[in-house]
This record gives C-alpha cells, sequence and structure tokens, in this order.
C-alpha cells in the first residue's frame, strides 16, 4: 500500500498529463485544420466532388499521385542502400572517427531546403566547381554535368538529407544484436551468407523497415528538394499543394490535397509507431562492447575506408562547396563588365552589413539571426514543455497511448504550406487572434518540431526504470526528492538532446514560416531566399555566406546532440 | 519541473513582449504599403509625402506579385496594411471578386486615359504600365550570323531551336504575360498547339523571371545560355543604367514586332480594414502615385511607364526604352473566367 503511494509521485496524474498536447495539438493543429475544410470545403459544398475529378481515370492530379509514390519510393531504396553499408560499419566495429561520423551524417538532416540547395548547386550545377573543373580540364564550352533540374538531382538530394536515419536506426539496433547467433550459425555449417540472409538479415528487419517507413514519409512529403532542385517539370502532392494554394490560388483544390496527404501520412505513421516499438523491445540486447571489436586486417581498414569516404563525398562535399562558394568569386556582378577578378574574396560577408539600395525594407544579418534566435528560443521552450508531457503521457503504453503516438506524429506528414495556411485562415480573427503575435512562427515551428522532441524523449522516459526509484524511496528519499535527484537528471541530458532538435529545426524552418512571416521581421532562411530570389552574383555570394553562418549554427546545435546521447538505443 | 515551467514562462513573457513593443507606432501616424519585392522609389520622393502628411511610410514587400496579391486576399478579414500596390490587370479580377479594395474616386484619375481604368468602379487605380516581349542578346545574333526573330511563328522554327527561355506561367507574372500574347495571337484554341511546337523546339521553363534573365539568359550578367528570354520591353535600358563602364549601346534588345508582346498595367488600391483607421492618408497616398513626382520617378525605378500623361520622361528612357505598337490582346473579362483553365491546360501540354 505504502509502496505504491511511494512508486512514484506523479504516476496517478498521467491521465492528466494528456491535456498539455492534446490541447496545444487541438488548438494548433486540428483546429486549423478543421478551419481550412470549413472555409474551402464547405463553402463550396464539392469536396467529394471534387475528389473523383480530381483523381479520375488519367487525370493530371493521379500523375502527381503516382509520381509522389515513385520518387518516394525509389528515394527509400536508395537511401537504404548507401545507409546500410554505414549502419554495419558503426554496429559493428569500434574506431576513432565514429563520433565525427555520427554528428556529419546527421548535419544534412537538420539542413534547411534553401541551403542544401544552394549546395548542390554550387557543387554540381551549371556553375558549379565539378563543372567548372571539367570545363577547364578538358577545354569545353557548355557543362557537361546537367543534375540540376533532373530527377537525379531530387533523388540525390533525398539520400543526402535521410542517409543519417538509416545509419543511426539501423545502426543502433544492430550494435546490440547478439553476433553470437550468427557465429553459432556459421559453425553449425552455413557460410557467412547463409548465416546473414538467415539469421541476421531476419532479426534486422524490423529496424530496416522503421527505418525506411521514416525515410519514406519525409520523402514523401519533400518540398523545397522537388522545387529547388528538380524545377518546374517536377510536382509532388506538397508541391500541388503549395501551386494549387499560392500560384492558382484554388484553396478548395489545395484542401482536399491536403487531406488526401495527411490521410496517407496518418498510415504510414500507424505502421511507423508499431514498428518503432518492436524495435524498442528487441528478443535479446548485449551490450556494446561485446558487439563490436576494433578493425582487424588489410580487407577490413580498406571496407572501412571506402564506407567512410563514400559518405564523406556524398553528404559533406555539397556543404564544403557551399562554404568555399561563400568566400570564392566566380562571376561578374550584377552589370559589372569587362575584366572580372575572381579568387579569394571575404566581400560578401561585408557586404552583408551593408545596404546598398538604401532600401527601406533593409534587415541587418545581426537583425535576421536575432529574430531566428527568437524564435528558436521559444519553440525550444514550448515544444519541451508539450513534448515532454507528451512523452511521459505515451510512455505509460495503455491501449490509449497507443492511438495516441500515431496521433502526435501528424504534423510530421503535414504539409508546411497546409499548417501556415491554417494558421492564416484560423488565428486572423477571434476568438484567437494571433496574426500580429510574435508567437506565430514559433507556434509554427513547435508543430513542426514537437514529433521529433516527443521521439528523443520517448525513450528516455521509457528507460527510467522503477527499481530506480524503489531503491531510492527505501533508502528514504521523499517523493520530491526522487524526483529531483533521479529522474530529472536522466531526464535533463534527453531534453538536451530534443532542444538541439527543436533549436535546428526551428533556424531552418522555411515552408510554414514564408507564409507566415512578417516581411520587416524575416528569419535567416527568408533572408537567403531573398538574397537568391534577387539578381547578380553579389546577391548570390551573399546568400551563400547567410546559408554558410546558418550551417556552423546548426552543425553546432547537433554536435551538442551528439556529445549528449543519452542511452544507447535510439529512436528517431 | 514546477520551476523550469515558471522559468520558462518568464522566458517567453520576456521575449513575447520585446517583440510587441516594437510594433506601437508612436509619434506620427504609419501608413502601410503592401507590395511586390520589385517596388523601388527615391529616397527624398518618399521623404516629401511623409512630411506633406505628418506620415511614416512603412513598405511591406511580400515576395512576387501574384504572391503578394495571394496574401492580401488571404488576410482579407484582418489587414495587415492600409494600401495594396502590384496588383496587374493579368490577376485583377482575382483581386476584385475577393473584395479586397474599397473604391476610391481619385481626383487625379481625370488625367489618366481610359485605356488604362480597367475597373469602372474604381477599386484598383492604375499607376505605370510597360510592355512583356521577346529580349535577345545582340552578339549572339551577329555572331551567328542569324536573323533576329520577328514574330511568335519564328520562334517554333529549327533555326531557333534551343534558344528560347522562359518563365513558368503559374508563377511568373511576366511568364504568364507572354503566355497571354500567345493566346492574343493564335487564340484560345489554337495557343496549345503553338506551344507544342515550342516544346518540340526545345524551350527551356524556369520558375521565375530572376532566373531566366539573370542564369539562363546570355545577354546578362550570368551569361547563361540562353540568347531569347521573356522579358521587358525596358530592359535594355536598365543594361545601359546599371552598366560599371559606360556603354554606347544596350547590349540586348527587345523584340516590339506586333502582336509579340503583351501590356501589363499595374493597379494601386485602399484595402478594406476594420474601421478604415487610415482612410484619409491612404487616400493621400493613392493621389501621390498618381501625381507627377512620383511618376516621373517610376521609370528608372521600376522600369515601368508612367499611365499619366503629364509625367516626363527620363532622357535614358525616351532613348532606349520601346513600347510595342501593337501587343497582343485578350479581353479583360476572358482573363478573369478563363486564366486558371489556360495554365493548367499550358502545365500539361509544356511541362508533363
Amino acid at each position: 500500500m505504502q509502496a505504491s503511494q511511494h512508486s512514484y509521485p506523479l504516476e496517478r496524474y498521467r491521465a492528466l498529463i494528456w491535456i498539455f498536447p492534446l490541447a496545444f495539438l487541438g488548438l494548433f493543429y486540428f483546429y486549423p485544420l478543421l478551419e481550412i475544410l470549413r472555409v474551402s470545403l464547405m463553402a463550396e459544398l464539392r469536396g467529394a466532388a471534387l475528389l473523383s475529378v480530381l483523381f479520375s481515370e488519367g487525370s493530371y492530379f493521379r500523375g502527381v499521385l503516382w509520381f509522389t509514390i515513385w520518387q518516394a519510393a525509389v528515394s527509400t531504396v536508395l537511401t537504404l542502400l548507401v545507409g546500410l553499408p554505414g549502419a554495419y560499419l558503426v554496429a559493428r566495429y569500434r574506431f576513432r572517427a565514429k563520433r565525427l561520423l555520427y554528428a556529419l551524417t546527421a548535419i544534412p538532416f537538420v539542413m534547411p531546403t534553401v541551403v542544401v540547395a544552394a549546395g548542390f548547386n554550387a557543387l554540381l550545377g551549371p556553375r558549379g566547381w565539378v563543372n567548372l573543373g571539367l570545363m577547364h580540364v578538358w577545354g569545353l564550352d557548355a557543362p557537361p554535368i546537367i543534375v540540376m533540374h533532373t530527377i537525379w538531382a531530387i533523388l540525390l538530394a533525398h539520400v543526402f538529407y535521410n542517409t543519417t536515419i538509416v545509419v543511426r536506426l539501423v545502426g543502433d539496433f544492430w550494435a546490440r544484436l547478439d553476433p553470437r547467433l550468427g557465429q553459432a550459425a556459421v559453425t553449425l555449417g552455413a557460410d557467412r551468407w547463409r548465416a546473414f540472409t538467415h539469421i541476421t538479415a531476419p532479426l534486422l528487419a524490423p529496424a530496416v523497415l522503421t527505418a525506411a517507413i521514416l525515410v519514406f514519409i519525409f520523402d514523401f512529403t519533400s518540398f523545397g528538394v522537388i522545387l529547388l532542385l528538380g524545377g518546374p517539370q517536377f510536382s509532388t502532392l506538397e508541391v500541388e499543394i503549395y501551386r494549387q494554394a499560392i500560384n492558382f490560388f484554388d484553396l478548395p483544390t489545395a484542401a482536399i490535397l491536403s487531406l488526401l496527404q495527411i490521410l496517407c501520412t496518418f498510415g504510414m505513421t500507424i505502421a511507423y509507431t508499431r514498428m518503432a516499438v518492436r524495435v524498442s523491445r528487441p528478443l535479446q540486447l548485449r551490450p556494446y562492447k561485446h558487439t563490436q571489436r576494433l578493425l582487424s586486417g588489410r580487407f577490413e581498414r580498406i571496407l572501412a575506408g571506402a564506407i567512410i569516404a563514400g559518405l564523406l563525398l556524398l553528404l559533406a562535399a555539397p556543404l564544403a562547396a557551399l562554404a568555399c562558394r561563400s568566400v570564392f568569386k566566380l562571376d561578374a556582378d550584377r552589370a559589372e563588365r569587362g575584366v572580372v577578378a575572381i579568387g579569394f574574396t571575404l566581400n560578401y560577408y561585408q557586404e552583408l552589413f551593408v545596404n546598398r539600395r538604401q532600401a527601406l525594407f533593409y534587415v541587418t544579418p545581426f537583425e535576421t539571426m536575432a529574430i531566428s534566435l527568437r524564435n528558436a528560443v521559444m519553440t525550444v521552450t514550448l515544444s519541451l514543455i508539450l513534448g515532454g508531457s507528451a512523452a511521459w503521457a505515451l510512455a505509460g503504453r495503455s491501449r490509449f497511448a497507443r492511438w495516441m503516438d500515431p496521433l502526435m506524429m501528424l504534423p510530421l506528414g503535414t504539409s508546411a504550406v497546409t499548417l501556415g495556411y491554417g494558421f492564416i485562415v484560423a488565428f486572423n480573427r477571434s476568438p484567437v487572434n494571433l496574426r500580429a503575435s510574435p508567437l506565430l512562427i514559433p507556434l509554427a515551428h513547435t508543430l513542426v518540431a514537437f514529433p521529433l522532441v516527443l521521439r528523443s524523449l520517448l525513450p528516455v522516459w521509457r528507460s527510467i526504470r522503477p527499481q530506480l526509484r524503489h531503491a531510492a524511496s527505501m533508502l528514504g528519499a521523499s517523493p520530491l526528492r526522487i524526483l529531483r535527484e533521479v529522474d530529472l537528471p536522466l531526464v535533463g541530458r534527453g531534453a538536451i538532446v530534443a532542444s538541439a532538435f527543436a533549436f535546428t529545426i526551428s533556424l531552418g524552418e522555411f515552408g510554414a514560416s514564408s507564409m507566415l512571416a512578417r516581411p520587416e521581421f524575416p528569419t535567416v532562411p527568408m533572408a537567403i531566399y531573398r538574397h537568391l530570389s534577387q539578381p547578380g552574383a553579389l546577391n548570390y555570394g551573399q546568400a551563400l555566406a547567410l546559408s554558410t553562418i546558418l550551417m556552423v549554427f546548426c552543425g553546432v546545435g547537433i554536435l551538442a546532440i551528439e556529445s549528449l546521447r543519452v542511452g544507447e538505443v535510439s529512436e528517431f | 519541473m514546477k520551476h523550469l515551467l515558471r522559468l520558462g514562462t518568464i522566458i517567453f513573457v520576456l521575449l513575447a513582449d520585446c517583440g510587441s513593443s516594437t510594433l506601437t507606432p508612436q509619434g506620427p501616424r504609419t501608413l502601410s504599403v503592401m507590395t511586390h519585392d520589385s517596388f523601388a522609389v527615391t529616397e527624398d520622393v518618399i521623404a516629401a509625402f511623409e512630411e506633406d502628411n505628418h506620415a511614416q511610410v512603412k513598405i511591406l514587400m511580400y515576395g512576387d506579385a501574384g504572391t503578394a496579391t495571394n496574401q492580401a486576399i488571404l488576410n482579407k478579414d484582418n489587414q495587415l496594411a492600409d494600401v495594396f500596390f502590384g496588383i496587374d490587370n493579368t490577376l485583377l479580377s482575382r483581386g476584385l471578386e475577393a473584395g479586397i479594395f474599397e473604391a476610391y474616386q481619385s481626383p487625379l484619375l481625370a488625367q489618366i486615359p481610359d485605356q488604362f481604368r480597367l475597373d469602372p468602379q474604381n477599386r484598383a487605380l492604375p499607376v505605370d504600365f510597360g510592355d512583356v516581349c521577346l529580349n535577345y542578346d545582340k552578339s549572339y545574333f551577329e555572331d551567328h550570323n542569324l536573323r533576329v526573330p520577328a514574330s511568335l511563328e519564328d520562334l517554333a522554327k529549327p533555326d531557333y531551336e534551343g534558344l528560347l527561355v522562359v518563365e513558368n506561367p503559374a508563377s511568373s507574372s511576366p511568364g504568364l504575360a507572354f503566355m497571354l500574347a500567345t493566346i492574343g495571337h493564335f487564340g484560345p484554341d489554337k495557343y496549345l498547339d503553338y506551344w507544342s511546337d515550342l516544346r518540340i523546339n526545345k524551350v527551356k521553363v524556369v520558375e521565375d523571371w530572376e532566373t531566366a534573365y539573370f542564369s539562363e539568359f546570355s545577354g546578362s550578367s550570368g551569361q547563361g545560355s540562353y540568347p531569347l528570354v521573356v522579358s521587358y520591353a525596358s530592359s535594355p535600358p536598365a543594361e545601359i543604367i546599371f552598366a560599371e563602364n559606360a556603354l554606347e549601346e544596350a547590349p540586348t534588345g527587345s523584340i516590339v514586332t506586333p502582336e509579340t508582346c503583351f501590356r501589363q498595367v499595374e493597379f494601386v488600391g485602399i484595402l478594406i480594414k476594420e474601421g478604415t483607421p487610415n482612410r484619409d492618408l491612404a487616400e493621400a497616398w493613392v493621389d501621390f502615385m498618381l501625381s507627377i513626382p512620383f511618376q516621373e520617378d517610376m521609370p528608372l525605378q521600376m522600369f515601368v511607364f508612367p499611365v499619366n500623361p503629364s509625367a516626363d520622361l527620363p532622357e535614358e528612357f525616351v532613348q532606349y526604352a520601346q513600347l510595342a505598337e501593337h501587343p497582343a490582346f485578350v479581353p479583360p473579362d476572358d482573363i478573369a473566367s478563363m486564366r486558371d483553365k489556360w495554365i493548367e491546360d499550358w502545365t500539361v501540354t509544356v511541362l508533363r
């Protein structure tokens, strides 16, 4: 009796804690969605009719849906192909560069698409390093490699973004599988390939599948990559929502497409959360020291070297190209004629601080950084409170929690444009008038960051063992003291990881911000986009300089995550 | 946890507070003008307006013309600005149908020719106009001994294969204007046939004017690989004015032969706002945009022609800027009712 009371002071309130995340999602996710539906569909009473027309035989939108699924599937397969060798390497071997490799694979994941697009352009574009080099070596007039604005650019960028998911999810799981199972099979006469396909592969399958579903969700809802790297001839559901809403102003069609996309993602998140539970409770996990060993022999060293070099080439090259380009002048400035001096320059960084046209809307980079940082701090605060309470509530593993889990993940697959548009429709007037509030963007960012914050905190909550609390209480600690000295230190580190996620997501978020931000308070990605969409090499250089600054900020954030990783199994 | 929560709340309130305090107006009244990214005006001209009206003007730039228009419509119930400038004749109907503008009979309207006054109720008042035309890279055509195309039909001929870059009409206003020029010339039934010929002739489509002109076009500083681009008839004088070393002659030219161009007219309108606290100031701003000082400032700032015939054109403009004598014409009512359908059909024909 006494023991159960002491077991955990907050346990009784687990059901009550649902109020925070549910109220937040209700007000800032479901209410705007319902408003979109009400405004655009009920007003015209043509929802169902529209859907059947949109997706009739051979229609344009069927093509879009097909392309969305197709490119996501191909991207996912390619990402697995690139990521699995990396996962194998980090799972089975100990080597010095491992932590760095982890951080490097993670940086792309949080980079804003505007920056990534600029990076790919600087590397592979018609005036990118590779083409310039080849033109110089072979004495060509035209760039020999055309990747930009083709399907290859899209696939490449998706692999670039999501490889880290495979390396981490599969790698972490693989690292804790008992290698003796495979060894036993070999002892019994199976060759290594047979041991792999019959023993290791089936055991790995849930982790691979979990990673694949998550990668698929990200590719399915991809927006910036398609728009900026694919060009006008490609369209996914997400891009089409944007085009219908922004270009054609056909809000009913945009609303129907959003709804369809949400339904698709909901199905996938259900699958994902079910698989994730299986991965976090696998058969028999072994600690790292039993499963990993040092690289030995020439073959293993060469293999490891090749895998690391391949990953570096794919993941670091575009970012490095971007940074190099920001300090290197190649083209003439706008209307600059005659001989152009090319070479190293810090001009683009200096120029950020100059208001050339005496423009009335000019905002210094310090100001945009301040705006972005303010948004980020608010996002971190909000998403920690909400994600923390949601994670604690979900850790209960009740039947209710099983259904809430995929629901909480929904914002992950919702179009940023839909979110932004929903906010405008819903919060533009009473009862909740937030249109001019500085909270509007942090709220939207919190919605985007929430699923990932939840995913980072959940395993931590789940890992807190009741035995620890029992032990503390047996030794005479009061419930509050248990909370302070047992739970909070454990959760604290998880909270830092989650904060870093929320922080970098807020810094890089572009889609919703571009719909909601007031032009006099631009965020850093918006300032980058503004420079990119203005003519001339000088503006281009400034965009790259700002991107590099943002990249450094995100990199610092992700290194903070790496140095504070909690526990050995992580969920994404 | 409680402490954390309290700390969070305090930080939050502080941050939220420092954000909102910058929004509170003090001193002179503020007039907010919502517009697109290409808006530009000389500082002195706007300072004169501010002084005369004891007001401060805040310019809010919301992306390109289409995006800015949509934002104004989306924010219909809670406008952030008093005036909107930059809706053009290709999108005018969208704004008028959404009912975002309040009618205003400016006394200066009497000076403006009827051909520009497309809204009889004067909810949207014309400010400037310009022609969207094909531009060509002079040196390319000289070097290759190639005749500059003189008609839309020419562009579909094998001689001009792979030479033209255009903007996507769904996302770009000159792109839309050029598509309308082809509709005006070939008719709504035939324009798609023409575009499939252009597609066979390897026309390049990009999202916006900046990319087309500064990245793909060979005549600009970007040194792209396409010597023909959809741009403005006033682009060649801009090349001269922005040149670092004085140029004798523009490196590019615009093609202004009959029915190859489309005329864009830009409008200003007073946004409907609850209580209309700034109505008098908004009216003063509209009058100001139609008045001589602003009309004479526009050409070299935004490279457009003034609608007020009494405004004198700057010398560079008189010398280099061209206007099409017979731009292609599409009735405004047809644009209003068919625009989106035309764009969708175009997308299927050219991009898919």
